[in-house]
């Protein structure tokens, strides 16, 4: 265990930056700021990395499976008799993967942010934020017990409504971190309930599930309640449906943050909570698993739709973003044991799928960045033709697109056949809708690749100064981090052997194609870019232009993100404040000050003598004080006694 | 009676000490000495802080009539520090043309009022507690009424004047029954003589609307929004945090030292009452303009979810609500600090509209603003949060699961309001912001002040462990 006392310095070391950036950023410049926090998160990738190594490296158990490390586990606050909440490390496979994820992306987004952000105001300020949020979803990954992991949860929101609405001027932004905020807030409610629901039942939150096995056991039938309530937490972060509100709204915030939080961490931390209760769900709760694989099939399906049709690029990346967290769902709900041969291979795919699309997407979003930063647009109609100007976004980018369409031999290939393998042994019918799901998102994301960079050139705009700036390729800052995630895209899927190292059971699994699924597949996504291209590559758009128009409904339906947002609106707006809040002030205004300034007319005769008093109001409280007390006396004894006149 | 026992009441011998002392330093220091009087009072208050610091052991006086214990000392420690943060933020209020004068008046009966708190906190017999009480609110009045050229700070204190008289007189026909049903009014006495008869209810009804009435729960609540809008903002604050605090200590050691056997109608009365007084001040808290009375309608929010922990009656109950209450306090008086700087600073700016813009000229108020707004509204990992989620805990432990869920519920449409204060501050455009200002002294080392508390109370989890410690021995 010693030897990994290093892995406190991954939390502690933004921690400090955060403290030091944030009490003392604006003594330095900017740029000088902003290397402080990039060198610091090197250096905690550094002590990631080496955690992991010497993790995978260190010997196996007689089982086969790799020990599980808590080489800190302090115990922070006993509460009760048996109860305790502890703040600690837990290293085991998946939270080791995670360090890994969440440290290069975050890493890559700080040296593009070097870039991108360059000459903004609050440059400090935002580093500092990076910071904090990237310790947060640390803590979170590596937590030992679930109130840990909810501690660090609703400060991953905070953070990121922090990094948002605080760095960011624009109102939009604002709104929609704290439409974010307020949604994710709302589902963890969920999460909250579940917790304490858990810890009332089994008296423990640790993540050693085999030391409470009697516990569990016995606190059986709620455990079901406590997961699905958790699961609704989950939701939230993740931006499943009925919850997805939030995540294309909150592409309104800088580039480089969406590509941390919106691609490659916050939001999936849903998938990482479920993963982390997978012997809870598979041993006590099977139906409520295979709920959220349904809820997930479908948001997968939905969000794919909608993103065939939006024009903003980034909220593109955002609906193919909810689709992918889809899958991930799917993966883990289709599980139906922890054996990774019979019905355990959705975590294996679930998390070997995190672990690709989190750097295939977060080079999409920092592509997406830097073509806006060269179009100042996020509009597609204002690109085009980029290819001739942005040699190696382009490259890059298209790189990420195979990758997510599922083309060998990029890592998204690998990892989304394992995914429809273990679906298909689950469902046929649910096998099918993702592989068709998995042509949507090829013809999506090469809608959107054809938009940018081929079709028409877009048209050049005079500048400020009068003269025609040609859209340029972004600086070496921002394009190394593409070139190193498009490096990881080609490689991870096959010399990564990822099954060794993370399987349901924790022994060692060797990925195999399935020739079928992989061959449909692969034809399937072949055949949605075929699709794209005829519609997208040429300057002209006939056959796109000619489906918006036979398809009228459902493609305005689908523009408008089949309206969920008015529903929601509506069901705040018109039913929240019209029917209960106005409703309730009326009724206080009309009803109650009237029944009460009746009552005060009686006390105002009576005290006759006191009327000179300006106040006119203090004696209908004095009235609502006493009826009150009666109302209150009265239902107490009729409860207690069920008759009142034995008074 | 052995009168050397007085001796034994340390917390208040010391604050008499100081008021007589400020009495004279009020009457002979010339105008040369009050100038310092600021700095002597705070510095006086630190002294009281630090010489009550250690908790005492338990202290029984004329057979139980004052009664001590470490936690009652943590809790007088935790009212006199916020009486602190109270007085040093009054400064530039009471450098005012019509307020400097009368400056003394304001500490002696700022203390007088702590005075009450402390003997209401330490009775063991419910004529002591009834004078504590009363000791608090009387001279309350005055302080609500101190602006006294200004109409409204008047009309507030003849209200609350009135409001208070009332409850008091309701509350003394409670405890009148419970001694003619009992022969006693020692809390000794009392828990063995009480039962669930229909007459006890009766008094118990009477004696917690009182309560309710200083705690502002509804229906007891009406009074809150008018007094706290009119009085002067130091005034406020004190009200909202300080003099609440101790009722609501109070409210939970009466219950579980006389009223246990009536446990379950106390806990259907309070069932109902938590549940309308969060979930009505958070609808109204919504609609409010003026910044004042939008804090009256989140305090009285804010008091439904003191008593969640007072409904439970355990210790760790016991814990959870003292520690509720000292999170609340630095949130709120850091709150009240800054609307009590601005107003003096911009002839007396209240409207949350005039908060537009105010992070663009005055930033640093605007971020400790969010921070003890975030705080009030429970978010990690300030420490509200965890003033929250123990609360919480504890009323789920004791089987209230409804209502938990109602409070939950409760917090998201809290943080939304809460968020209207922070959008208007950092996103409404204004032509017309409050401009950029240096705040006082004072106002600064006791927002630092509130600020560390806020940051450090939750993560530091000893603070809540020291509590609970203490508790245990009520």
């Amino acid at each position: 265990m010693e030897q990994y006392s290093i892995t406190l310095l991954v939390l502690l070391l933004p921690l400090a930056a955060f403290l030091f950036l944030g009490l003392f950023g604006n003594r330095f410049k900017p740029l000088t700021a902003g290397l402080i926090a990039t060198i610091e998160m090197a250096a905690t990738t550094v002590i990631a990395y080496f955690t992991a190594f010497k993790y995978f490296t260190s010997d196996r158990l007689a089982d086969g499976t790799f020990a599980t490390c808590i080489p800190f586990d302090h115990v922070w606050l006993p509460f009760g008799k048996t109860l305790t909440f502890n703040m600690g490390i837990l290293l085991d496979p998946i939270s080791v993967m995670m360090l890994i994820v969440i440290t290069t992306v975050s890493l890559m987004v700080h040296v593009y942010s070097l870039g991108y952000m360059k000459g903004e105001k609050g440059f400090q300020r935002y580093f500092a934020f990076l910071s904090l949020f990237t310790m947060s979803m640390l803590g979170l990954v590596v937590a030992t017990n679930i109130f840990q992991m909810y501690l660090f949860w609703e400060l991953v929101g905070v953070s990121s409504y922090l990094l948002i609405g605080f760095y960011y001027t624009k109102p939009s932004a604002i709104a929609a971190s704290k439409k974010a905020f307020i949604v994710t807030r709302f589902a963890d409610l969920g999460f909250l309930i579940g917790i304490l629901i858990y810890g009332y039942y089994v008296g423990s939150y640790s993540f050693e599930y085999s030391v409470h096995i009697k516990a569990i056991a016995a606190a059986g039938t709620v455990i079901p309640l406590a997961l699905g309530l958790m699961i609704i937490g989950g939701a939230g972060k993740s931006a499943m449906f009925p919850f997805h509100l939030w995540l294309p709204d909150a592409m309104e915030g800088p580039t480089p943050v969406s590509a941390l939080i919106h691609a490659a961490t916050m939001v999936v931390a849903g998938v990482y909570l479920i993963a982390r209760l997978f012997p809870l769900f598979i041993g006590y709760a099977p139906d409520v698993l295979h709920i959220a694989g349904y809820v997930g099939a479908f948001t997968a399906l939905f969000a794919a739709v909608i993103a065939c049709v939006q024009t903003d690029i980034k909220r593109v990346l955002a609906f193919s973003t909810i689709s992918q967290i889809g899958f991930m769902i799917v993966a883990l709900g289709v599980s139906t044991s922890t054996d990774p041969h019979h019905g355990g291979l959705g975590y294996m795919a679930s998390m070997f799928h995190l672990f690709t699309h989190a750097m295939f997407k977060a080079l999409l979003f920092l592509g997406a960045g830097a073509v806006i930063h060269a179009v100042h647009s996020n509009e597609m109609k204002d690109m085009g033709g980029l290819r001739k100007y942005m040699r190696v976004t382009h490259f890059t980018f298209l790189i990420a697109c195979l990758a997510i369409a599922g083309i060998p031999p990029f890592s998204g290939f690998f990892s989304k056949d394992e995914i429809l393998v273990a679906t298909f042994m689950f469902s046929p019918v649910m096998g099918y809708l993702m592989t068709f799901i998995a042509g949507l998102t090829a013809f999506y994301m090469f809608r959107l690749y054809y938009n940018i960079f081929w079709a028409k050139p877009c048209e050049l705009k005079a500048g400020h100064d009068g003269h025609v700036h040609t859209p340029h390729e972004a600086p070496a800052v921002m394009t190394v981090p593409l070139v190193i995630l498009a490096a990881l895209t080609c490689v991870v899927g096959y010399i990564v052997p990822f099954g060794k190292f993370i399987s349901s059971d924790g022994s060692a699994y060797h990925i195999h194609i399935d020739l079928k699924v992989a061959v449909t597949s692969i034809v399937v996504a072949v055949i949605g870019i075929g699709i794209a291209r005829v519609m997208y590559r040429g300057a002209s758009r006939k056959i796109a232009d000619g489906l918006e128009r036979n398809f009228g409904l459902l493609y305005r339906a689908a523009v408008k993100r089949f309206y969920i947002d008015e529903i929601y609106q509506f069901i705040t707006h018109k039913i929240i404040f019209a029917l209960i809040s106005k409703p309730v002030a009326w009724f206080d205004r009309h009803v109650v000050d009237a029944f009460f300034d009746g009552l005060a007319w009686i006390a105002h005769v009576a005290a006759a003598k006191i009327k000179g008093l300006q106040s006119g109001n203090v004696q209908s409280y004095a009235v609502v004080f006493l009826w009150g007390i009666i109302a209150i006396m009265a239902a107490l004894l009729f409860i207690t006694f069920g008759v009142f006149w034995l008074l | 009676m052995n009168y050397s026992q007085i001796l034994l009441m340390r917390p208040e011998l010391s604050l008499i000490a100081l008021i007589v002392f400020y009495l004279l330093y009020d009457l002979i220091a010339g105008e040369k000495g009050r100038k310092y009087f600021h700095l002597v009072v705070s510095l006086g208050l630190v002294a009281h802080i630090a010489y009550n610091l250690c908790p005492t052991g338990a202290v029984s006086i004329s057979e139980g009539m004052y009664l001590s214990s470490p936690i009652i000392g943590i809790v007088k420690t935790i009212l006199t520090f916020g009486t602190l943060i109270v007085v040093m933020q009054s400064d530039l209020w009471l450098k005012r043309e019509d307020t400097v004068i009368r400056r003394g008046e304001f500490y002696v009966i700022t203390l007088f009022t702590l005075l009450g708190m402390f003997y209401m906190v330490s009775s063991g017999h419910f004529l002591l507690f009834f004078i504590g009480l009363e000791m608090a609110s009387v001279p309350m009045s005055c302080l609500v009424a101190f602006n006294k050229y200004n109409h409204e700070s008047v009309e507030a204190a003849a209200k609350y004047v009135l409001s208070a008289l009332f409850s008091s007189g309701l509350m003394m026909f409670g405890i009148s029954f419970i001694y003619g049903l009992n022969g006693s009014l020692y809390f000794n006495d009392l828990l063995q003589t009480i039962t669930a008869s229909p007459a006890q209810i009766m008094a118990l009804v009477f004696f917690t609307a009182g309560l309710g009435f200083k705690l502002s729960l509804v229906p007891f609540h009406l009074w809150t929004a008018d007094v706290y809008e009119g009085a002067p903002t130091n005034v406020t604050g004190y009200l909202s945090v300080v003099s609440k605090g101790a009722v609501a200590f109070v409210t939970l050691t009466i219950l579980l030292k006389v009223f246990v056997p009536l446990l379950g109608e106390w806990q259907q009365m309070m069932w109902w009452m938590i549940v309308a007084s969060i979930t009505i001040a958070n609808l109204f808290a919504i609609r409010q303009k003026n910044i004042k009375r939008f804090f009256a309608f989140s305090s009285i929010s804010q008091a439904g979810y003191i008593m969640l922990a007072a409904i439970c009656a355990t210790p760790v109950a016991m814990t959870s609500l003292v520690y509720y209450v000292i999170v609340y306090m630095v949130a709120n008086l850091a709150v009240f600090g800054i609307i009590s700087v601005v107003e003096q600073r911009s002839n007396g700016k209240v409207g949350i509209s005039d908060y537009d813009g105010f992070y663009q000229t005055n930033p640093k108020l605007a971020f400790v603003m969010t921070i003890a707004l975030f705080s009030l509204a429970g978010i990690p990992p300030f420490a509200g949060f965890f003033s929250k989620i123990f609360v919480f805990w504890a009323a789920f432990k004791a089987g209230f699961w409804v209502l938990v869920f109602i409070a939950l519920l409760n917090t998201i449409l809290s943080l939304y309001y809460y968020l209207l204060i922070v959008k208007a501050m950092y996103i409404t455009p204004n032509d017309n912001p409050i401009t950029h200002f240096k705040s006082d002294g004072y106002t600064r080392v006791s927002l630092v002040l509130c600020l560390i508390g806020v940051l450090v109370l939750g993560i530091v989890s000893s603070v809540f462990g020291i509590l609970n410690a203490y508790s245990f021995g009520l």
